[in-house]
This record gives C-alpha cells, structure tokens and sequence, in this order.
C-alpha cells in the first residue's frame, strides 16, 4: 500500500513537471510573439537591462576577481609539479571562457537577477497590476515582460564576457604580481591557447543559451505564482533552484557538444 | 427575490426610452464548484449610474470582472453594446476594454511607475499625443482628484485613500464610455468622499458615460445614483431608484442602512454550527 502511495506520489510529481514545463514552453513562444513591440520601444527594454544587468555588475565583477585569484594559486600549485608554470595563463583564461565565466555568471545572475523579476512580477500580479493592464488592453507579455526577456538575453553574455575579464586579472594579480610567474610567458601562453571560434564563441553561445533559460524561468515563475506572499516567495525559490539546475545540465549538454573529442 | 418587484416597473418604464450599454442575462458563474454568482439579471442603460450593493464576499468583483471580459461566465452572458463578451476574440476583447476603465478594488496603481507615469499609461500606449498634451491632460486628471501636487510621487510613498484619488484619476484617463468603480469610497475621510462622489457624478454626466459603482457606502452612492442592485449570496435581492428605496421600508433595506446585523441577510460565510464548532456540550 506504503508503495503504491509512492509510486503514485512520484507519478504525480512527474506528470506536474512536465506539465509545468510545456507551459513554460508556451509561455516562451508568447513572448517571442509579443516580443515585437520591445523592439519598437526599445527604451522599455533600456530601463530593465539598467534594473537586471548593472545592477548585478558589482556581485558579477567581485565574484569574478576572486575566482580568478583562486583559479590562478590553484593552477600554479598543480602545474609547478609538471615544472610548466608558463602555461598559467592558458589554464586561467581556457578554464574561464569555456567554463566559470558562463556557468558561473549565470548562476550569479540568476540569484540576483532572476529572482528579483520573479519577485517583482509575481508581486504585480499580486496586487492585481496585471489585471489592471489587461483590462486598459495593454497586453502584459507585450509589455511587461518581453523587454524583461530581452533585458535578461542581452545582459547575460556581456555579464559572463566581464566576469572573464576580470577573472584574468585576478589569476594575472596572484600568479604574476604576487607568485612571479613570467610575465610575458602567461600573456603569450594565453593568446597562444585561446581560440577565438572555438573558445571565446563558445563561451559566448553558452551564455547566451544560459541567459535565456534563467530569464524565461524566472518570468514564467513569477506570471504563473499563486498571487499571494507564500505564493510569490516560493516562486522565487522555485527560480534560482531551477534556473541553477538548468544552467547546470545545459552546461553538460552544451559542453559535450561543443568540445567533443578535442 | 420578488421583494422590489413593485418598484421595479417605474424604473423600467423610465427606462425603456434609453438604451442599455451592458445587459447581463442569467450570468451564473462557479469557483471550483462554489457558486459565486447564480440567475444574475441585470441592466445597465446609456448615460445612468447604476451601483450594485452587498455584503463582502457577495460576488460584487466577481461581476465586474465578467463585465470587463476577465472571468468567462459559467453560464448566461454578459452583453455590452449588443456583443457578447465572452464570444469576443482577444483582439475584440481589447478594443471592448479600450473603451472601458475599471477601477479596482486595491487601486492596482503600477508600483514602478510615479503618480504622473500611472495616469499617463494609457495615453501613450493608446495614443500618439505629444508629450506637452499628455501632460496638460495628466494635469487636468490629477487636478480633478486634488493631487496634483502628488505628480511626482512613486504608489509606495501615497497613502491608501490618495491612491485610490490616482486610481480613479488613471480610470478615467482616456475618457471611457463604460466606467466601473470597485468600492471608490473605502479608505476616503469625509471630505474626499463627497468630492469623490461629486466627481464621479460629474464625469458621468459631462462624458455621458455610463458608469457602475460598487460601494458599501450607500448614504453616499443614494446621493448619486440613478438606480441601485442589492446583492447577496450572489443573487440580486432588491433593486429600485434611490427614491423608491429610501421608501420601500423592507427589513432588507432597513439592515443595510442601519447596519444591523440579523436581518434576511447573513453575515456569516456559510458554515457550520458554531456550538459544534467550539466543541461546546449543551
Ligand atoms: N480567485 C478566487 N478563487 C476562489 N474563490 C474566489 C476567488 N475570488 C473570489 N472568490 C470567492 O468568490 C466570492 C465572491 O468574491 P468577490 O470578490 O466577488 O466578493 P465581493 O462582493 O467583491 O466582496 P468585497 O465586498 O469583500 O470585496 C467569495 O466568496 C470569494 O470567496
Ligand atoms: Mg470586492
């Protein structure tokens, strides 16, 4: 009995996510639809690229100076027992364009960003500022939230390009400035070993698959939370705890195809 | 049901020469199997203010809502300028509610948007008017509901009843022929209120809008109404003109302007018995 309770429990739960995802999905195609009228305006989507993307500059900049630091002591303690410190700036740069600068950003953006478009709609809905638009036939995909998306699209591979810029200067500060590694051979190293198609591209791509995903969850989460306090904070929740997992997953699947065998 | 149906027929002579902006017609309507609204009949002619009158929880919003298009009926129809609301595609809906505004409950006022930017909303998402007469016609709005002072405002520093002046004065923006007011009164000192009141009669008849008003305050909308619908328990429980109403002397009426609680109207949600509820033994 116990078990057939939990089978079904997990039926349900199974047969709810993939429900959850289809509308998602739907929601996604509507923006896309209404997306037109951001483009016409795109001063709407100016003012949220302000309220999404600056205003994770500072968490994006900081946290990307002290990966880079990170990434530049534990590179050079790993590749002096190979006697090939030279090859830091390689390690640094390769390990963040493909890698930390993406996923990382991502994950920064959405507990920063994703969360609070989550919140923010999810409370206009609450205190029935969408109904308020439908009824002054104002179509609140249209208005509200395509510019968020777009806000959110653009943003995100310029956030992850930033936080890879900075994450070289902190491997450059620790491995160059406070360890001594030459300077000439990690510059060199790194223009040598950094592809522009194969790996700043592909960095790129990968944010920008990334910012999608973490920008349409965190919309379709807060437009579809129950209009109340517990409704609107657990839809918070659900963002960042999905959007991580997604940019996770979709890390692995982007990876695997991207540098297969090479 | 059959308690006004004496008063009626004056009201419906009277009218009969005008014609109805919005006909409700058996609108029966159903939260998850809880009947909210049941046989609602309802006429609401050109030009006249109708205000609709219950206790909380009687479906008041739940009808304006079928009137603006938000909620499908479960049953019945809403019709307004002789097009059924619910047959209405997405395009037609929006150029229904384009001539539409509709006050709500909580003011529902854009949190991210200043006093002025609220009521400019619709102007410039409908029209293309220079900034200069947006402006003059934001003024004139706020100036209307004493707070143009407040133009700079974000919602979050205004007080409940100042909202609700912006809300009314962002309502009414774009000029609607069909104006619905979900409890304009609440929250208002006594001054605003007949102000408020003054206000809403004048647009109704300057614009000759047609213009519902949902309101608990019925000292106040008998001064201004033309026509008045006493709900409970989603069904329509008296109607009549102020007139009649003041002399129609039913217990119905009688509990609602003194406010006495027994009455043919309950107070209480439907529940079960409290004895039993408290676990109390006789
Ligand atoms: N979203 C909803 N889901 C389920 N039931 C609802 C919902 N909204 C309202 N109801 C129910 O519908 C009934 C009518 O609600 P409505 O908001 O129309 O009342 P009202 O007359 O406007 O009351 P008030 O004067 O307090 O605003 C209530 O019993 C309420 O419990
Ligand atoms: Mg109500």
């Amino acid at each position: 009995m116990a078990a057939m309770k939990t089978v079904r429990a997990i039926g349900h739960r199974v047969v709810d996510a993939v429900w959850r995802m289809g509308s998602a999905t739907r929601f996604f195609a509507l923006v896309l639809l209404y997306s037109a009228s951001s483009f016409r305006r795109f001063r709407l989507v100016i003012k949220e690229l302000f309220s999404s993307g600056v205003m994770s500059l500072i968490i994006i900049l900081v946290a990307g100076l002290f990966v880079g630091m990170v990434l530049g002591l534990q590179g050079y303690e790993t590749l002096k027992r190979y006697g090939s410190e030279s090859a830091l700036g390689s390690l640094v740069a390769l390990s963040l364009v493909r890698e930390l600068g993406p996923v990382l950003a991502a994950l920064l953006f959405a507990s920063r960003a994703g969360s609070a478009m989550t919140a923010e709609i999810g409370l206009m809905k609450a205190t029935e500022q969408i109904s308020a638009m439908e009824m002054m036939a104002v179509n609140p995909i249209a208005r509200i939230v395509a510019p968020r998306f777009w806000a959110g699209v653009i943003s995100m591979p310029l956030l992850a390009a930033m936080f890879s810029a900075v994450g070289v200067f902190g491997g450059y500060l620790v491995g160059v400035v406070q360890i001594g590694v030459d300077e000439g051979s990690f510059w060199a190293q790194m223009q040598a070993a950094v592809d522009f198609r194969e790996d700043i591209l592909n960095g790129v791509l990968k944010s920008f698959v990334f910012g999608t995903v973490v920008t349409v969850i965190a919309l379709f989460e807060g437009y579809d939370a129950q209009p109340t306090a517990e409704g609107v904070s657990g839809a918070t929740t659900r963002t960042v705890v999905n959007s991580s997992l997604a940019i996770l997953m979709l890390d692995f699947v982007l990876t695997a195809i991207m540098f297969r065998g090479n | 049901m059959q308690w006004f149906r004496m008063c009626d027929l004056f009201f419906w002579a009277s009218t009969l020469s005008s014609t109805a902006l919005v006909e409700i017609r058996d609108l029966n309507f159903t939260y998850d199997k809880r009947p909210v609204l049941q046989g609602i009949n309802m006429t609401f002619p050109k030009g006249k203010m109708v205000a609709i009158m219950g206790l909380s929880g009687c479906g008041k919003t739940t009808l304006l809502r079928h009137i603006g298009g938000a909620l499908k009926p479960s049953k019945g129809s809403v019709k307004i300028d002789g097009q059924v609301m619910h047959e209405l595609d997405q395009a037609g809906l929006y150029a229904m509610r384009r001539k539409m505004g509709m006050l709500f409950q909580f003011g529902a006022l854009f949190t991210d948007l200043s006093v002025y930017d609220n009521v400019a909303f619709q102007m410039r998402e409908h029209t293309d008017l220079p900034e200069d007469i947006i402006h003059d016609l934001v003024m004139m709005k706020l100036h209307a509901v004493g707070l143009r002072g407040a133009q700079d405002m974000m919602p979050s520093e205004l007080s409940g009843g100042m909202a609700r002046r912006v809300a009314l004065a962002r309502t009414v923006a774009l000029d609607p022929m069909l104006v619905m007011y979900d409890e304009p009164f609440a929250g208002l000192d006594a001054i605003s209120l007949s102000v408020i009141g003054d206000l809403i009669r004048r647009l109704n008849d300057a614009l000759g809008a047609t213009s519902i008003i949902v309101t608990h305050d019925i000292q106040e909308s008998l001064k201004i109404v033309d026509y008045v619908y006493f709900m409970a328990g989603g069904v329509i429980v008296a109607e009549g003109t102020p007139d009649e109403l003041r002399a129609c002397d039913t217990d119905f009426v009688r509990q609602f302007v003194h406010g006495e609680m027994d009455g043919p109207m309950p107070f209480h949600y439907p529940s079960g018995d409290y004895r039993q509820e408290l676990n109390l033994r006789d």
